[in-house]
């Protein structure tokens, strides 16, 4: 029963570091996918004076996906009534040029601020329009909620691993008789910590087990599916091989580690 | 006759200023009944660990079948352990494996096939007379079981020495007889070399022995 206690207290040690991860990582992609779906419905507006290629404003931002040229004949047909149509073709023909920017990426305040600067290098534009008002308030708001889970996350870890620390103790404690004994019948250090990197690998997959069930089940969950639809994004929250694999790969090494680090710190009884 | 121990002015302590022994200068013949006895307090124990490299000498030479303990690297250790047997006075059983497994231990450590471990494991116990306890755990044993399974371990592997730390101390007459009729055995019948730190060396022994008296970190073969 003490010894399924001390099993236990690492397995939740190594769980709980898991799950932070894995909720670090949903977050990080609920972000990016939101970040995306931002980006489809952001774009710049520019004012030019001369018909501009979209190989031309490529060349001065890279960051351009698409450039659309707006038709101005909506806010012409207004003033239809009112002017000639002398005067109207004149009109259109003096009036400056506007072009709707897509970008490939959501940008930064700082990055908006330089691809308008880039923009403005160009002679025959005139205006840049990057609605930084409202694309800096919700992109602040992104990167602080992304910070609050970070710092929440690095919380967590430094908790477990403490919790960690104090089970190698107790490992330790529990192990080091049965080493020593070892030892003073020529046993190899291999063969003397055999036991326990086997216990310690044990509890890694159990603790990496427990996080795929876990997390399956909340990828399969109804409620979590409503609410990315409700904000309007698709993420996989639990890839089951390659989350699973990282989940593994993090709680087998931070095992062995734990296993090498009493080893390491092994000291035979005189 | 090969000498199994040679000690040179060896001088043994725990920490500087406290030497135990002091410039001890002694051999042991190899296949030899060696006892050693001396007062509480006199060093046997710590000459006993020095010898099987528990305790490094802090000046002289001490070599154990072959091997110079003085600076010792862990390798060479290991090599020398793997063919002693000791015998703790306090037993120093693994307390989360069975007996069977205790005693399998040395064999485990010197590569034995699993056949034949258990065929050695099975008659060790049928001879310390515990083949009925064989699953059970060290402290469902008394002390002197406990004491029977240690020796049934340190002969597991045919060792070349056997090295014995108050073998009998606290046991009832039944077990001590038991256990001496064992070393005996040993050093008659496979010329083991039997070195035994006792307070009181036993009337009824049939082999030839040599005795050792320790005092005032001295050491000087008793005639």
């Amino acid at each position: 029963m003490k010894s399924f206690r001390n099993h236990l207290s690492l397995i939740i040690a190594l769980v709980s570091i898991l799950f932070s991860i894995q909720i670090f990582n949903i977050v990080d992609r609920s972000i990016n996918a939101y970040k995306e779906k931002l980006t489809k419905n952001y774009s710049l507006v520019i004012v030019s004076q001369n018909k501009l290629l979209p190989k031309e404003l490529k060349a001065q931002v890279p960051n351009i996906a698409d450039v659309i040229e707006l038709s101005p004949e909506h806010v012409i047909k207004k003033l239809n009534t009112k002017i000639s149509k002398n005067n109207m073709e004149l009109l259109k023909a003096t009036l400056p040029r506007f072009y709707k920017l897509k970008l490939s990426k959501y940008p930064s305040p700082q990055e908006i601020e330089k691809i308008r600067k880039q923009l403005l290098k160009i002679k025959s534009i005139t205006k840049v329009e990057s609605f930084s008002a409202t694309h800096d308030t919700i992109y602040n708001l992104l990167l602080l909620f992304k910070t609050v889970i970070s710092v929440l996350a690095f919380a967590i870890l430094i908790v477990t691993v403490l919790l960690i620390f104090k089970e190698l103790r107790i490992w330790q404690f529990k192990h080091n008789e049965r080493m020593s004994i070892m030892s003073l019948f020529g046993a190899p250090t291999w063969l003397r910590s055999a036991v326990l990197f086997r216990l310690a690998i044990v509890d890694a997959l159990i603790a990496s087990a427990i996080t795929f069930v876990m997390f399956s089940y909340i990828a399969s969950s109804s409620w979590v599916h409503e609410q990315l639809q409700t904000i309007g994004i698709e993420i996989v929250v639990f890839d089951k091989v390659d989350d699973f694999l990282s989940a593994l790969a993090i709680s087998v090494l931070l095992s062995i580690f734990l296993a090498a680090f009493i080893v390491l710190g092994h000291k035979e009884e005189v | 006759m090969d000498k199994v121990i040679i000690a040179k002015n060896l001088s043994l302590a725990y920490s500087n200023d406290d030497t135990i022994i002091n410039k001890a200068n002694f051999s042991i013949d190899t296949g030899s009944f060696v006892f050693i006895t001396g007062a509480s307090g006199s060093g046997k124990s710590t000459l006993l660990k020095s010898l099987y490299g528990a305790l490094k000498p802090i000046e002289g030479s001490l070599v154990v079948g072959g091997v110079e303990l003085k600076g010792v690297s862990t390798k060479k250790l290991n090599f020398l352990r793997k063919h002693l047997g000791i015998v703790f006075q306090d037993y120093k059983l693994v307390k989360e494996w069975t007996i069977e497994k205790n005693i399998m231990l040395p064999l485990i450590i010197n590569g034995y096939e699993k056949s034949v471990t258990q065929n050695q494991v099975d008659s060790l116990l049928k001879h310390v007379r515990l083949q009925h306890q064989a699953g059970k755990y060290p402290q469902e044993l008394s002390g002197g079981e406990q004491q029977r399974v240690a020796m049934a371990r340190a002969l597991a592997h045919n060792p070349t020495i056997i090295l014995a730390d108050e073998p009998t101390g606290n046991l009832d007459d039944y077990s001590s007889q038991l256990i001496w009729n064992l070393l005996e055995g040993a050093n008659e019948q496979l010329g083991t070399t039997i070195i035994v730190v006792t307070h009181h060396i036993p009337e009824t022994m049939k082999v030839e022995y040599k005795h050792y008296h320790i005092e005032f970190g001295d050491i000087r073969e008793v005639i």
